[in-house]
């Protein structure tokens, strides 16, 4: 909301620099997000007539103007398309001095003398209209200074409002907390009854009073519409962002700028029979003001008339009733909806208006008796005409009735942490405008005005008692309580420390969004129908991502695109699963791709391939709670052969796997692209460590090559080995594969060492040599495999 | 005995003028092995009267042990000599680059967010998480934002279906914690956070900390003196002006709106604070009776506040990043600063 610092400062007038103005009202709650002059720095510019405008001789788009500076007569040469007789328009004479350091001199154009510069808004930092000069009303006195003629030295605050504080959407509302501020008295205008001069009514009926609990209407006519709106009030309007339409329209948004009352004028011929507030009914249709067509939802409410709706309550006007320039009977509107009957409605529609921006929020249930006289007398002193009587419809029981609210100086203290002497208590809210009464000591009965109506319970009080006191004002204290060890969990890993561990493996950890879109989704997971938004902000972010991998090879993506070809990121995020309820799970994601070490003297330059990504994995998982494997698996966008679920016991916790080469042609990356995720629960959850005793015995090793089927995975040689030797058996592993020259087709040559060691004795040598022909037997029998000679 | 000095200068000469470790051991073995020349006239000791036999004999053998004493220093002199021969054929260039990986590195935004968990841990306070697909319960109507309530044009909500939401805040943290868990409480929830708004300064998604303390005495006084201590420690200035400004969410009251000093031009006024001098840090408040009352916890008996951060904004304060997208490009080139 835009003020007018001028405006404002006619209702009260602390001693207080702009500046410090703004400052107070920011601190009190209403923010201010800017200050601007109404017009730019000038001087020199006065009210002048056009007297005559000519075509200039040489210059199709140049006129040659008499224009009369009420002084004298003088020869201005100008290229605004609306110069014409009869115009008054700001003048800048020689001499003066425009925005931007111009200095008016006498000129020649095109041959002829211009004494001066006829001006648009622009040209004087007014507006930002340009397309021609400013037309000033037919009224305006010639040869008066503009500044002082429209009094410009003005500033304009912007204040952004909270949603609570409707009672502020007006200079009245500002003014006042601007007065209980400072505790300056508010000089408001005086509103009198207009006194009525005509018997002309018209009849109003409130269907639901529950929506609409008070509804005043008047008839005013004889008005002369083809009189220009007064200038201070097109001013004001202008300061305030409005546009001037014509004078019914423009002193509605004036009092509506005032009081906070928005207000509707009718031209009652278009009526017929009466005024009737209802619900839309089904189907019904109605054009608004902006030409559009809506179809009316049944729980709309409408200002109808006995044919057809004429308005969207509280919103927008229709366009079949609205005054027009030839009007010359208005009916009036001053109603209080409820903020709960329009709220969502005007955004149900596609609109958003002053009105409806002030009525959901609230409007002062008591205002409009005020306001429709201030507007009648605004309206008789412009444009004339007769006003009829007042006539109102109101239900007391739906209009909303303030009650006393409890106030406890222990409250205050409590909530505040600091006591605020009772004197001080009661002067913030009198000043306020409540009402305050004190039967017991320490407690206060607080009726708040009816402009306050989001005062509701005690803390409200005490809210209104912090910012008019000043937060800053308030005291710092600490916080205090009993102090308990900090539960930290050892099956539980931190994430932070698992962020840790991949950092200091050279992971840089990446933060994608949590939508992604549907195509990359489909590539990866093309049978699960994602989650998806109903709004997303573009459909490259539509759907919630089921997995982290898409997102992590369109960050590899970008980077492979700027030179940085070696990426190791990694991400912790949550990953959306559909069903009858949403899961929401969070997952660790991994990608490795281009060369496995940093180019430098000492790396060989090689790529990443399937091992590297899986070694990551088996770090995260050293501590894991159970046995972990991996099973080789197919998932599309996924290499065929390359891919492997992570297993933990018997349940899935992950995958492993390279992208497939039309995944990496599609998305421009290289083959070598290696990709994993885990559940991030499974990463975490960490096996406590259980003691067991060093064996005081010798451990013994023995190595042995086979030859077998080169389908047949290592696990499962592994596993046949660790069954055939037993116990004793404390470490196992694959140092060698091979399947090339010497192996025949088909096969593949494991080199392994097995170590022995007992817990109570030296294990002899018949001992161990009898172990490993059971294993070699074993191996033999199961898999066919033979010992390599 | 003229000959024994002559054996021995001669020995001598000899011991110091070998070059390496098998001349001296000849030279051992000549004059001192078992056909050795000392060895030999040991060996013509007997020809002496057993009164000159003991004198002779220890004269011998002073020299003897003279010369043993003289190979071990010789040798050992040799054998350093040699060591530092190797060591010098084997020096390396120690000014190449070590081998190793190239370091990586937390985002911005997790390590900010980590901070801010230390500093509030360090005071009590436990994190808390929650998820983002978050009904439309926990994340308006428990916080006072009930259906059409004007707050809830001021969060541009993703909508799932007609019930739930990308969460708009971590709040629904709170309120589960504070459904599932008696006070006093002491919690602070991070996370991602989503609005339907995607310009220069705003983000689709974004993260938040929020904080919540609830026992039988904080009061606003304690909200702003935890607030600006924090304030001060993660920016670790203890000059830095922190100022508390009327607000409004509908899930608080009193409400404050916490402005601290431009950190970018201590408040003289600059792009970065529009000129204002400060800039606008966290929102914050007293926990409203009515979020109180609808979890099932005495708004009598207990009093609390809440705030909530936006980690972004921190971040990019701290570190001086000046465009919000870079956040969520994950570009190396800026991911590979924060090491």
């Amino acid at each position: 909301m835009i003020i007018s610092e001028q405006w404002l400062r006619s209702w009260v007038n602390p001693a207080l620099t702009t500046e410090a103005l703004a400052e107070q009202l920011t601190m009190a709650g209403l923010e201010v997000d800017g200050v601007t002059p109404a017009a730019g720095e000038f001087s020199g510019v006065i009210v002048a007539e056009i007297v005559t405008a000519e075509q200039h001789p040489d210059a199709d788009k140049l006129r040659v103007c008499e224009v009369s500076t009420g002084a004298a007569t003088v020869q201005i040469v100008c290229g605004a398309p609306n110069a014409r007789a009869g115009l008054k328009a700001p003048l800048a004479q020689v001499g003066a001095q425009l925005p931007g350091n111009l200095k008016i001199k006498k000129a020649k154009l095109r041959g002829l003398e211009s004494q001066g510069m006829l001006c648009a808004q622009a040209e004087l930092q007014i507006s930002d209209e340009n397309a021609g000069l400013m037309e000033l009303p037919g009224d305006a006195p010639v040869g008066q200074d503009l500044r002082d003629y429209l009094q410009l030295n003005d500033a304009l605050i912007e204040i952004g409002l909270t949603p609570n504080r409707a009672d502020c959407l007006s200079i009245a509302g500002v003014a006042r907390d601007v007065a209980a501020l400072n505790s300056s008295d508010m000089c408001a205008p005086i509103i009198d009854p207009v006194p009525v001069a005509t018997e002309t009514s018209f009849a109003i009926e409130v269907k639901v009073p529950e929506k609409c609990p008070r509804y005043i209407g008047r008839v005013i006519d004889g008005v002369d519409l083809s009189l220009p709106t007064p200038v201070f009030v097109a001013e004001r309007l202008r300061r305030a962002g409005l546009r001037s339409i014509d004078a019914a329209v423009d002193i509605t948004n004036y009092v509506m700028l005032e009081l906070g009352q928005p207000l509707h004028a009718f031209d009652l011929d278009t009526l017929s029979g009466g005024i009737v507030v209802r619900n839309a009914n089904a189907d019904e249709t109605m054009t608004l003001l902006d030409g559009s067509d809506i179809a009316l939802a049944s729980d709309t409410l409408v200002i109808a008339d006995h044919t057809r709706p004429l308005a969207l309550a509280g919103i927008m006007g229709g366009e079949n009733s609205g005054v027009t320039g030839t009007t010359s009977r208005l009916f009036l509107e001053s109603a209080f909806f409820t903020p709960r009957s329009l709220a969502g409605q005007a955004r149900g529609y596609g609109l958003h208006t002053d009105a409806s921006h002030r009525y959901e929020r609230g409007v002062d249930p008591q205002l409009q008796q005020r306001a429709i006289e201030r507007a009648t007398q605004l309206l008789l002193d412009s444009v004339g005409g007769r006003a009829g009587p007042l006539t109102e419809v109101s239900s007391g029981a739906h209009l909303p009735e303030p009650q006393p609210i409890r106030l406890r100086a222990s409250r205050i203290t409590r909530v505040l942490g600091f006591t605020m002497d009772s004197e001080r208590v009661e002067a913030i809210l009198l000043g306020l405008g409540f009402h305050v009464t004190s039967d017991i000591p320490g407690e206060w009965a607080c009726t708040a005005p009816s402009w306050r109506f989001d005062m509701e319970q005690e803390v409200d009080l005490i809210e209104e008692l912090a910012r008019i006191y000043g937060y800053n004002h308030l005291p710092i204290s600490r916080i205090k309580g009993d102090v308990s060890l900090a539960e930290q969990t050892e099956s539980q890993r931190s994430i932070a420390s698992v962020r840790g561990l991949l950092v200091s493996r050279g992971f840089q950890e990446a933060i994608t969004y949590s939508f992604v879109s549907q195509d990359l989704q489909a590539r990866f997971d093309p049978t699960v129908a994602p989650i998806s938004l109903r709004n997303p902000i573009s459909s490259d972010l539509s759907v919630m991502r089921t997995s982290l991998i898409p997102g992590l090879l369109a960050v590899a993506a970008h980077n492979a695109k700027r030179q940085s070809p070696r990426v190791r990121l990694f991400e912790t995020g949550m990953c959306f699963f559909p069903g009858p309820t949403v899961e929401q799970r969070l997952q660790l994601g991994l990608i490795i791709m281009g060369p496995r070490t940093t180019e430098g003297w000492a790396s060989v330059e090689q790529a990443v391939d399937f091992f590297d990504i899986k070694g990551e994995v088996e770090q995260l998982l050293t501590a894991a709670t159970g046995a972990v494997s991996f099973r080789p698996v197919i998932r599309p966008g996924l290499h065929d052969g390359q891919t492997a679920e992570v297993v933990l016991d018997n349940a899935v916790v992950g995958l492993i796997a390279a992208i497939h080469p039309l995944t990496a042609e599609a998305m421009d990356l290289p083959a070598a692209t290696m990709v994993a995720q885990l559940s991030l629960d499974t990463v975490l959850a960490a096996q406590l460590p259980a003691y067991q005793d060093i064996s005081r015995y010798p451990e013994t090793r023995r190595d042995i090559a086979v030859v077998l089927d080169a389908a047949v995975p290592a696990e499962t040689v592994l596993e046949v080995i660790r069954s055939a030797a037993g116990p004793q058996l404390v470490d196992l592993r694959v140092f060698d594969v091979y399947a090339g020259k010497g192996i025949e087709p088909g096969q593949k040559s494991l080199a392994l060492g097995l170590t022995f060691r007992d817990q109570s004795r030296t294990l002899s040598d018949e001992e161990i040599a009898g172990t490993m022909t059971q294993v070699i037997d074993s191996l033999k029998q199961k898999l066919s495999a033979k010992l390599r000679s | 005995m003229q000959s024994l000095d002559e054996l021995r200068d001669a020995a001598i000469a000899h011991i110091n003028d070998a070059a390496d470790g098998p001349t001296l051991e000849q030279l051992r073995v000549d004059y001192l092995g078992k056909k050795g020349k000392l060895t030999g006239l040991l060996k013509g000791l007997g020809q002496l009267s057993a009164e000159q036999r003991p004198a002779a004999g220890a004269l011998i053998n002073d020299v003897k042990q003279q010369l043993q004493a003289l190979i071990n220093t010789r040798k050992a002199t040799l054998e350093n000599a040699g060591l530092a021969e190797r060591l010098s054929h084997e020096k390396l260039d120690v000014t190449l680059p070590g081998r190793g990986v190239d370091p990586g590195g937390l985002h911005p935004i997790t390590r900010t967010i980590e901070r801010i968990e230390g500093f509030f841990r360090s005071a009590g306070f436990e994190v808390k998480e929650g998820p983002e697909i978050e009904d439309d319960y926990h994340n308006f109507e428990a916080l006072n934002i009930p259906a059409h309530h004007p707050a809830r044009a001021m969060h541009d909500t993703f909508y799932v279906d007609d019930s739930h939401v990308l969460r708009t805040h971590t709040s629904g943290v709170q309120v589960r914690t504070m459904e599932n868990q008696a006070p006093p409480l002491r919690i602070i929830c991070p996370g991602r956070v989503y609005r339907c708004d995607s310009d220069l300064t705003h983000s689709p998604m974004f993260h938040q900390v929020e904080g919540l303390l609830i026992d039988e005495t904080s009061s606003f006084g304690d909200l702003k003196g935890l607030l600006q201590d924090f304030l001060h420690a993660f920016f670790e200035r203890d000059d830095l002006a922190v100022r508390f400004r009327p607000s409004y969410f509908p899930f608080t009251e009193p409400s404050a709106e916490v402005d601290i000093q431009c950190v970018k031009c201590s408040g003289h006024g600059c792009r970065i604070c529009s000129n204002t001098g400060w800039l606008e840090i966290l929102g914050s408040g007293m926990v409203h009776p009515k979020v109180f009352d609808m979890s099932g916890i005495d708004s009598e008996r207990y009093t609390g506040f809440a705030f909530g951060l936006g980690v972004e904004r921190l971040a990019m304060l701290r570190y001086g990043i000046g465009d919000l997208r870079l956040n969520f490009e994950n570009d190396l080139r800026f991911l590979r600063q924060f090491i």
